[in-house]
């Protein structure tokens, strides 16, 4: 216990100081551009980079004139939120990603003829998808139940979350030897046994990376979505009203790309805890 | 949050508003908004039993909910879509929504859009007429410092010029043209963005800028030499209306078909327009009361630049001599002409042939104004005075 605890001190100090790292070169760069001639690629001055402590002071500066609430808050709220939907299109297309791996898995024909469109289906770019999501989404109306703009954003997190998960968990179902197969046919289990006590757990080592790869996708999907299609609500319509104001509060936008930055963070991190409470069980060495 | 002055005309009424304002002021404050929303019911119920029922309409914008909307959101808060029995869902824009397709897919009944856009989407398919021309002049400018000496488009020549390209750029390009310039050659083209800061930090020394968003966030910026903020008389600007090489701009299109074929969208159209025309009309004699709606609708603009927002939208409607919403067939030929005639960098023209006759139709838009006129409504403006509004750093 007590060297897991040093374990984990010593790894926070280490991502404290990458943030620390992060901010002396960003100041470097600006004092290197502000006091020498040296041509750099980027802007320096204080409308494009602000200080380190402009930044920081523009998380406690109220959102309008004469409001109670800081621009972190809403920043915050707008992050919660943007989660929340992340995680439902998470949810969504890791079912749906699951799903179409053990289809694709039990069927060598369902596998020839999905495995194209599910990777062409990445290919479609999000100008072009999200204008129809919207499109479809608003005529989409069953009882009191009237599709809004954050249904479309969670579809179209799930869109992109969908793929990695398929994929991963494929090659994954797919992973156990000849032998171990043979040994469950032996048994004469039936297909549903196979991938229960052999295949699904022999996937978790596919699947965890899949995860963490559907979860950056789901949260990217997210902030973009609402870049895109403009869903109110959300730290992706922040960032572009925000940086709408980047003139003369240059400081602003960058809250909310925080906002957007501790997202991945947690999304990371929830998929971390899946990943120890998923492979608790599991040999700590020679996992194939 | 101060009070602007109001118009001449309209402060008659200020204090009439002033409870209303201070309850939409107290709402944005974090206070309770029940009370509103209950006096709003009321009025929807009240309305609602007049009218056998309520016509759903789904409106497009072009971009979040600001000032360059306020007509439809006044139209729809004071409750003047309901006494035309209409229930209107106001859909907001985004990066990616071109409302002019959402209106051609049949995704939402009415959209606002600019004219030489819904031109091209038109030549491109989408089948859509402009049945109300709300703005009556083009709220583009080319700002830029006022030692660079820029005033007219031939001043241009050998400068840096940013502009936002998409389909932005057309009346500049007309404009350079029209002077006897070349676009290609003699003016130094830059990719803009939506911000201000390069004209500022002097990268460029023409800036492309709304008169109603991107001028008064130059405005809003402090000068660091005085440490007060920029003024006027720090810039000039170019202004299409002038150099006439404007194109019309926010219209509402309804759909050509549904226009031919559906007795029922004519009548709802008709609704529509009169509804909207009135909430312009409101949001010109109400600029505050209107700047106070939108913010109350969920804009993240601060009070200062919503205030200027309206007040500018109202510069480019107001006064409008042939009546609010009348497309002239002056300014629609000009629209057209430079839309055919401009080439941009790439050589391409907005449309390569002349509209068709069903792109505009005046019809609704007279019908509404002889309805809004016998209720004694001012419809073309005379007499309008815009009202002065002082910006705020960061035009909160």
């Amino acid at each position: 216990m007590n060297q897991r605890f040093a374990k984990g001190l010593v790894s926070a100090a280490w991502g404290l100081a990458a943030v620390g790292i992060l901010i002396v070169l960003w100041e470097l760069y600006k004092w290197v551009g502000e006091t020498t001639n040296i041509p750099l690629p980027a802007n320096y001055d204080d409308a494009s980079m602000p200080h380190i402590w402009v930044i920081l002071g523009g998380f406690f500066e109220p959102e309008v004139r004469g409001s109670d609430t800081a621009v972190w808050q809403t920043v915050a709220a707008g992050a919660g939120r943007s989660l929340l939907i992340a995680v439902g299109g998470f949810v969504i297309g890791v079912s749906i990603g699951l799903l179409l791996a053990i289809l694709m898995e039990r069927s060598q024909l369902a596998e020839r003829s999905l495995l194209p469109y599910v990777i062409a289906s990445q290919t479609v770019p999000l100008i072009a998808l999200a204008p129809l999501v919207v499109g479809i989404g608003n005529r989409i109306k069953i009882g009191e139940f009237q599709w809004t703009q954050t249904q479309s954003v969670m579809l179209i997190a799930a869109y992109l979350a969908f793929f990695p998960i398929s994929v991963g968990a494929l090659r994954g179902l797919k992973a156990p030897t000849a032998a171990h197969l043979e040994l469950m046919r032996s048994y004469a289990a039936k297909p549903n046994a196979i991938l229960w006590k052999l295949r699904f757990p022999s996937s978790i080592p596919y699947l965890i990376p899949a995860l963490k790869v559907s979860a950056a996708a789901a949260i990217v999907g997210t902030v973009v979505a609402e870049i895109s299609t403009g869903a109110r609500g959300g730290v992706g319509r922040l960032i572009v009203e925000y940086a709408r104001e980047a003139t003369s509060q240059p400081g602003k936008v960058y809250v909310a790309v925080f906002g957007a930055a501790l997202l991945g963070l947690i999304g990371a991190g929830l998929v971390t805890l899946i990943d120890v409470i998923a492979t608790r069980n599991l040999p700590r060495e020679g996992v194939a | 949050m101060k009070i602007g002055k109001f118009s001449a005309n309209a402060s008659v009424r200020a204090v009439g508003f002033a409870a209303a304002a201070a309850l939409v002021l107290s709402a944005c404050g974090g206070g309770d908004t029940a009370t509103e929303e209950v006096v709003v019911e009321e009025e929807v119920t009240a309305v609602a039993e007049e009218c056998a029922s309520l016509t759903p309409v789904k409106l497009q914008l072009q971009w979040f909910v600001q000032a360059q909307f306020g007509g439809y959101y006044a139209a729809k808060d004071k409750g003047f879509y309901e006494e035309e029995c209409l229930d209107v869902t106001i859909l907001e824009g985004g990066v990616d929504i071109v409302p002019q397709t959402v209106l051609a897919q049949g995704n939402a009944d009415f959209a606002i859009s600019w004219v030489p856009k819904a031109l091209s989407s038109r030549e491109q398919g989408a089948a859509i007429t402009d049945v109300a021309q709300v703005y009556g002049r083009s709220g583009t400018l080319q700002v830029s410092w006022a030692d660079s000496n820029i005033k007219t488009s031939a001043d241009l020549k050998g400068k840096k010029v940013g502009n936002w390209g998409f389909g932005n750029e057309y009346e500049l390009f007309a404009g350079i043209t029209k002077a006897g310039l070349d676009p290609a050659k003699d003016v130094q083209l830059v990719q803009q963005q939506f911000d201000m800061q390069a004209l500022l930090k002097r990268e460029i020394d023409a800036a492309q800028a709304m008169t109603y968003n991107e001028y008064a966030q130059v405005l809003e910026a402090v000068n660091p030499d005085t440490g007060a903020l920029y003024q006027p008389e720090d810039f000039n600007v170019i202004n299409w209306n002038e150099e006439g090489t404007a194109m019309y701009q926010d219209a509402i299109w309804a759909s050509t078909e549904r226009l031919a074929s559906d007795a029922d969208y004519q009548d709802t159209t008709q609704r529509f327009v009169t509804a909207s025309l009135k909430g312009w009309i409101y949001c010109r004699d109400n600029a505050q009361e209107c700047a106070d709606i939108i913010t109350a609708n969920g804009s993240k603009l601060g009070a200062s630049h919503q205030l200027w927002m309206m007040n500018e939208v109202n510069k480019l409607i107001w006064p409008a001599p042939a009546g609010i919403g009348v497309i002239e067939p002056a300014l629609w030929e000009q629209t057209v002409t430079v839309a055919l005639g401009t080439k941009n960098l790439e050589g391409a023209t907005i449309v390569t042939e002349a509209p068709s006759p069903e792109a505009y139709t005046n019809e609704y838009v007279e019908a509404s104004l002889a309805v809004l006129t016998a209720e004694g409504l001012n419809v073309t403006g005379e007499g309008f005075t815009p009202i002065t509004v002082e910006l705020k750093e960061g035009g909160n």
